[in-house]
């Protein structure tokens, strides 16, 4: 088991890199090795250690070690853990869908939308739902931007609203259709027991409804949406982690043009 | 404490005399106004609670019965006075017969002033003595436990169920905490009117009920004598029902309350006129119970720049601090708010951090200063996220911030898992032991980084307050001078709650609570 700075484990598996079983990577190709932390509700003891170790096997992950292990109150107990794991994942059939577009800067944008759309769009924003944070969608839409990426109240051709947090998908539906709005970016940040999925399928739903969906673009970022899920409920696309406003801006162009979308009237 | 920050004194005290002249200018407005909200909290003072066979809060039920006379401008408490003069009932019994339809207090014949008075004044009495024994009790607690000297560990709990909450909260204050904040559902502060009875259900938080207050309390009652500690309860005041809310912790012995009008106004798009008004009466309930309020001028870094908006952090804690004055609130229960926000890329960030803290704490010295945790450049990376938070608990220790709301290293992913809480109480605890002293040890170099940091801000902080009461406050929020969110006096929500007061207005609680004062 563990302990001391060197590993005197034997390694005596395929340390060659085979694309169609790709494994975790510790210190060495194949090692298989992951960490993970969890809390179970039962005592600490030694008891406590087996179950961990036992649900970890479970998982597929062979020798686990707890590493640690305490007690977060005397029914509850937190455990890290060490292991290999036995599974693998052929990455050369993997195929997902990605916005497949060369970003453009702020200037680009604008020029682009002057010359394939002629007149500046409407886009409104906002953390639908019961989602209180803003950081999402104002990261996207402020002057200010993010992390050096302005936000799209910076652009020349875009109109751009953020109505802020908890705005009901109703109310959502209403101001869109009482700014004319061309594009709607919708955030979830933090949502609890998928409460998110709910709630972006149900805007879809009522913009339906509205008859409305197929003459706007519909966007959805956040930290746990990607594209593919995003392409899935119905969004022309899902904006994750590290995307910023001139990844949005330069989808908006493209795509507003490409498939000659109208906006709400 | 000596001062490390070489303040410009002579600016502090025109930056504070600007705040008191801009709150007293608001007051005036304040003085002559009452809503719903307040007077619905003078029926659940004078013992009205329970829900009509809809489902409807009493005191919404008998509001709506003066409001649909006429009545409102002389205040709820009038009628009901009215009402036991003439019926010899209690409020609640009056109230269960206004909901059946078989009292209409308007149209009751009025009796003279002053024995209507008389009969409120006694019931009024009985509720403010409760009150009193409620703060008596959490000082007697406190003496037998020991207050605990420096940092108030801040932890919230968010199950969304009551039971799961208190399952949470006393594994927490097992772990450590001092301070337990339940979340409210998401849209409470919304709602103009506060739900009944233990709720089990909710989106981000339960609901801010009598019962969940009353269940919550008597287990942290259970967990403190465990441990020999007293923890104190927060909740939400703030939204449609502030004041209500207030009476409901008053009664219940909540130690904390959330209490900040410009946070509704700026975050919630609730009516400037209707909040400020409902904040004075919450402010007024809130210091007499010994409830420490807690502002949230943290929130505007959450949408403006942390290091260019700093000043107006400053400005909004000065005119919270006047407004605190005028309703009764001592310093020692000003948990005025602000955070540690500013983007980790920074070069030389953690100097700027630390200037903004010590100003706070050298600025307001008695006041449990509650200091917010990373939350806008927090990332799924928790490894840093940990480490954000840690440099904001050194800047806590250093500085001697009171209510330390802890950091999550999972933050922008989710409600906190038991395990992300116990980490953060261990990251703190660490901290906190491990440089208890360093803020004695250390003095600031002169006309340094952080020196200049702070009177740059005091400085600006000035300026904008000096616009502030040339404009007034409704003007300088309509502008967008905080947070960048501008709002207009007559928008949001909230604003056909208000009415003007008849000369003949009474409300007995001011009174008692504030001491003359109308």
């Amino acid at each position: 088991m563990g302990g001391g700075l060197y590993s005197i484990e034997k390694k005596d598996y395929d340390k060659t890199l085979d694309l169609t079983k790709v494994k975790p990577y510790g210190d060495t190709m194949n090692d298989g090795k992951v960490q993970l932390s969890f809390t179970l509700p039962v005592p600490d003891g030694e008891k406590a250690v087996e179950a961990a170790k036992q649900l970890c096997k479970k998982m597929g992950i062979l020798d686990p070690q707890v590493v640690y292990h305490t007690s977060l109150d005397k029914e509850f107990t937190f455990f890290i853990v060490y292991g290999s794991v036995v599974h693998t994942v052929d990455y050369t059939s993997i195929h997902v869908e990605t916005v497949d577009v060369q970003t453009m800067s702020m200037e680009e944008v604008n020029q682009y939308i002057k010359e394939h759309i002629g007149r500046k769009l409407v886009v409104i924003g906002a953390s639908t739902g019961t989602d209180a944070h803003t950081v999402g969608i104002d990261a996207i839409m402020n002057m200010k931007g993010y992390a050096g990426h302005y936000g799209l109240e910076r652009y020349e051709m875009f109109e751009a609203y953020n109505l802020g947090s908890q705005v009901p998908n109703e109310e959502f539906v209403k101001k869109a259709i009482e700014l004319k709005a061309d594009v709607l970016l919708v955030s979830q940040t933090v949502t609890q027991k998928d409460i998110h999925i709910k709630n972006l399928t149900h805007l879809v739903e009522l913009l339906e409804a509205e008859g409305l969906r197929d003459k706007i673009l519909l966007i959805c970022g956040g930290p746990r949406i990607t594209h593919e899920l995003a392409k899935e409920l119905g969004y022309d696309a899902g904006f994750g982690p590290g995307k910023f406003a001139d990844d949005v801006a330069t989808f908006i162009a493209i795509e507003f043009a490409k498939r000659k979308l109208t906006g709400i009237k | 404490m000596k001062s490390k920050l070489n303040l410009n004194w002579d600016i502090v005290n025109k930056a504070r005399e600007c705040a008191r002249n801009i709150a007293l200018d608001t007051q005036k407005f304040i003085d002559r106004h009452t809503t719903v909200a307040v007077e619905r909290t003078v029926c659940r003072l004078l013992g009205i609670d329970g829900v009509d066979d809809f489902g409807v809060p009493l005191p919404n039920v008998v509001v709506d019965n003066i409001k649909k006379g006429n009545g409102l401008s002389i205040g709820a408490a009038i009628y009901i006075g009215n009402a036991m003069l003439h019926t010899k009932l209690t409020p609640q019994e009056i109230a269960e017969k206004v909901a059946k339809g078989e009292i209409d207090l308007t149209t009751l014949p009025m009796h003279d002033l002053f024995d209507i008075k008389l009969e409120v004044m006694k019931i009024a009495k009985q509720t403010v003595e409760k009150i009193r024994k409620n703060r008596e009790k959490r000082e007697e607690l406190l003496r037998k436990y020991g207050d605990k000297e420096g940092p108030l560990l801040y932890v919230i709990v968010a199950t969304g169920n009551i039971y799961e909450d208190i399952v949470q909260a006393k594994a927490a204050a097992r772990q450590g905490a001092d301070i337990i904040a339940v979340i409210r559902s998401t849209g409470q502060s919304l709602l103009d009117y506060v739900p009944y009875g233990a709720t089990t259900e909710g989106f981000g938080g339960t609901f801010a009920t009598q019962e969940n207050f009353r269940l919550m309390r008597q287990a942290l009652d259970e967990v403190s004598e465990e441990l020999g500690r007293y923890i104190r309860l927060t909740n939400y005041c703030s939204g449609l029902c502030m004041p209500e809310i207030a009476a409901m912790g008053a009664l219940e012995r909540l130690d904390v309350m959330l209490n900040d009008a410009l946070y509704g106004i700026l975050f919630r798009d609730i009516n400037m006129k209707r909040t400020l008004i409902d904040q004075f009466f919450s402010r007024v309930i809130n210091g007499f119970a010994g409830v420490i309020i807690n502002t949230g001028e943290d929130n505007y870094l959450t949408t403006a720049d942390a290091v260019e908006e700093a000043h107006t952090v400053l400005a909004s804690q000065f005119i919270n601090e006047q407004f605190a004055l005028l309703a009764g609130i001592p310093e020692e229960q000003m948990g005025l708010g602000h955070a540690f926000e500013m983007n980790p890329d920074l070069k030389n960030g953690f100097l700027l951090e630390l200037a903004q803290a010590q100003m706070a704490r050298e600025i307001f010295p008695k006041a449990p200063l509650k200091y917010m945790p990373p939350t806008k450049f927090m990332t799924g990376n928790i490894f840093k996220g940990h480490i954000q938070d840690a440099l904001f608990n050194m800047v806590t220790i250093i500085t001697g911030q009171r209510i330390h709301l802890l950091g999550m290293l999972t933050e922008a992913i989710h409600t906190p898992f038991m395990q992300d809480r116990a980490l953060s109480i261990e990251n703190a605890r660490y901290i906190f032991n491990n440089m208890e002293a360093l803020g004695d040890e250390i003095e600031f170099k002169k006309d340094g980084i952080i020196q200049r940091r702070a009177n740059e801000v005091l400085n600006k902080a000035y300026e904008l307050l000096k616009e502030i009461e040339k404009d007034g406050l409704f003007k300088t929020l309509e502008q967008g001078k905080f947070a960048n969110i501008k709002r207009s006096p007559n928008g949001g929500k909230g604003l056909e709650g208000v009415v003007e007061k008849d000369e003949k207005y009474y409300n007995p609680f001011i009174e008692l609570m504030l001491g003359g004062r109308s």
